[in-house]
């Protein structure tokens, strides 16, 4: 059965994380490492149209909302804040499986310009599963007050992504965050993330790991993401990858009529 | 030149070091990675909770607190 042309319905995706996009409605989330003011971006761009609930199956706190910029409807989704990708913990599993499985039109990674070193590894981490992405460089007054110049141009350059500056507490930088998520999600502005390259045995590995998956995760974002955390031994993308294709392997029954 | 090397966890109030080596593997050696605790970076030791245990270090401009069992798997080169 090839499963490489089965059409995915991205409203299906949504409502397993418990959302409901109302048509037309971009879908964005909202990265970061904890305390870089996401939940202060989030709040500017939302104002009082936010949701707050659990994530499904998850005692971790989701935060949604909604707002239109140029006449385009965003459903806005704050992530936890994670340090990581790699599902270490709950709130790092819900971030990771949002913007893998869920396939945001754009995802913004909020980063804290005071220590951006520290930030740029969930970048990386953002950029490595999904291209659709902006750096919001958070803080920058307090990076000033310190005396740390950003280079946000060069930032943008090396990262291969559109990064803005903002201090979110002020509102300074929004309507420029907003104007280049929007552009990312509707394709206006081409997105080419730097491409971390790994030792040549572990590329080897996984890209004959990723030619004998792709056929069987076909709603999964970035195959060659999935090979490198099954070369970790990464137990909890093993498990998702099993739900994901016990759901694939009904919707196959359903579609040919068979009973389960 | 040779350098005293000890475990994090050795490390005094007010003292840092770089980052030697992680004694640790697979998900909690890249657990300490994501934390930042990369091969040559510096830590400082900011503080101990009154039993002594865990202990605030700053890691890259984060406050992290870190178990002492955590901390003593990874080395670092005293400044
Ligand atoms: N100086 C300054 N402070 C800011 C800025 N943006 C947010 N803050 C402050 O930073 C603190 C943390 O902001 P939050 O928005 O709660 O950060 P967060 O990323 O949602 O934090 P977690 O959800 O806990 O990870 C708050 O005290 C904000 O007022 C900014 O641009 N400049
Ligand atoms: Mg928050």
């Amino acid at each position: 059965m090839d499963l490489t042309n089965q059409s995915w319905d991205n409203k299906t995706v949504y409502q397993a994380f418990g959302l409901n996009p109302i048509q037309g409605q971009l879908v964005m989330a909202l990265a970061g490492n904890p305390n870089t003011g996401k939940s202060t971006v989030f709040n500017a761009l939302t104002g009082l149209r936010q949701h707050t609930g659990n994530w499904p199956g998850k005692t971790v706190l989701k935060t949604e909302g909604t707002f239109t910029h140029k006449n385009t409807r965003i459903l806005l989704v704050d992530l936890p804040g994670t340090y990581s990708l790699l599902a270490t913990s709950a709130d790092e599993q819900v971030a990771r499986d949002f913007i893998c499985l869920g396939r945001p039109d754009a995802t913004i990674v909020v980063a804290d310009a005071t220590c951006l070193e520290r930030n740029l590894n969930l970048v990386l981490q953002v950029l490595e599963i999904s291209p659709k992405a902006v750096v919001c460089v958070n803080l920058m007054d307090e990076a000033a007050r310190r005396k740390i110049r950003v280079d946000v141009k060069a930032l943008s350059r090396e990262l291969g992504v559109p990064c803005v500056p903002t201090t979110a507490r002020d509102g300074v930088g929004l309507e420029e965050l907003k104007d280049t998520i929007l552009d990312v999600a509707t394709g206006v502005i081409a997105t080419a993330p730097r491409k971390v390259t790994y030792e040549p045995s572990v590329e080897e590995a996984a890209s004959r790991l990723e030619a004998q998956i792709s056929p069987f995760l076909p709603g999964w974002v970035n195959h060659r993401w999935v090979a490198l955390r099954l070369l970790e031994g990464d137990m909890s993308m093993i498990k998702a990858i099993c739900k994901q294709m016990d759901d694939n392997a009904r919707k196959i029954v359903f579609k040919d009529g068979a009973a389960i | 030149m040779s350098r005293t090397i000890v475990p994090l966890s050795q490390l005094s109030n007010g003292a840092s070091g770089r980052v030697a080596a992680l004694n640790t593997n697979g998900r909690n050696r890249r657990h300490l990675l994501d934390l930042g605790l990369v091969t040559g970076s510096r830590v400082e030791a900011i503080r101990r909770s009154p039993a002594g245990d865990p202990a605030a270090f700053n890691i890259k401009g984060a406050i992290i607190a870190l178990r002492s069992e955590v901390s003593d798997q990874i080395l670092v080169s005293l400044d």
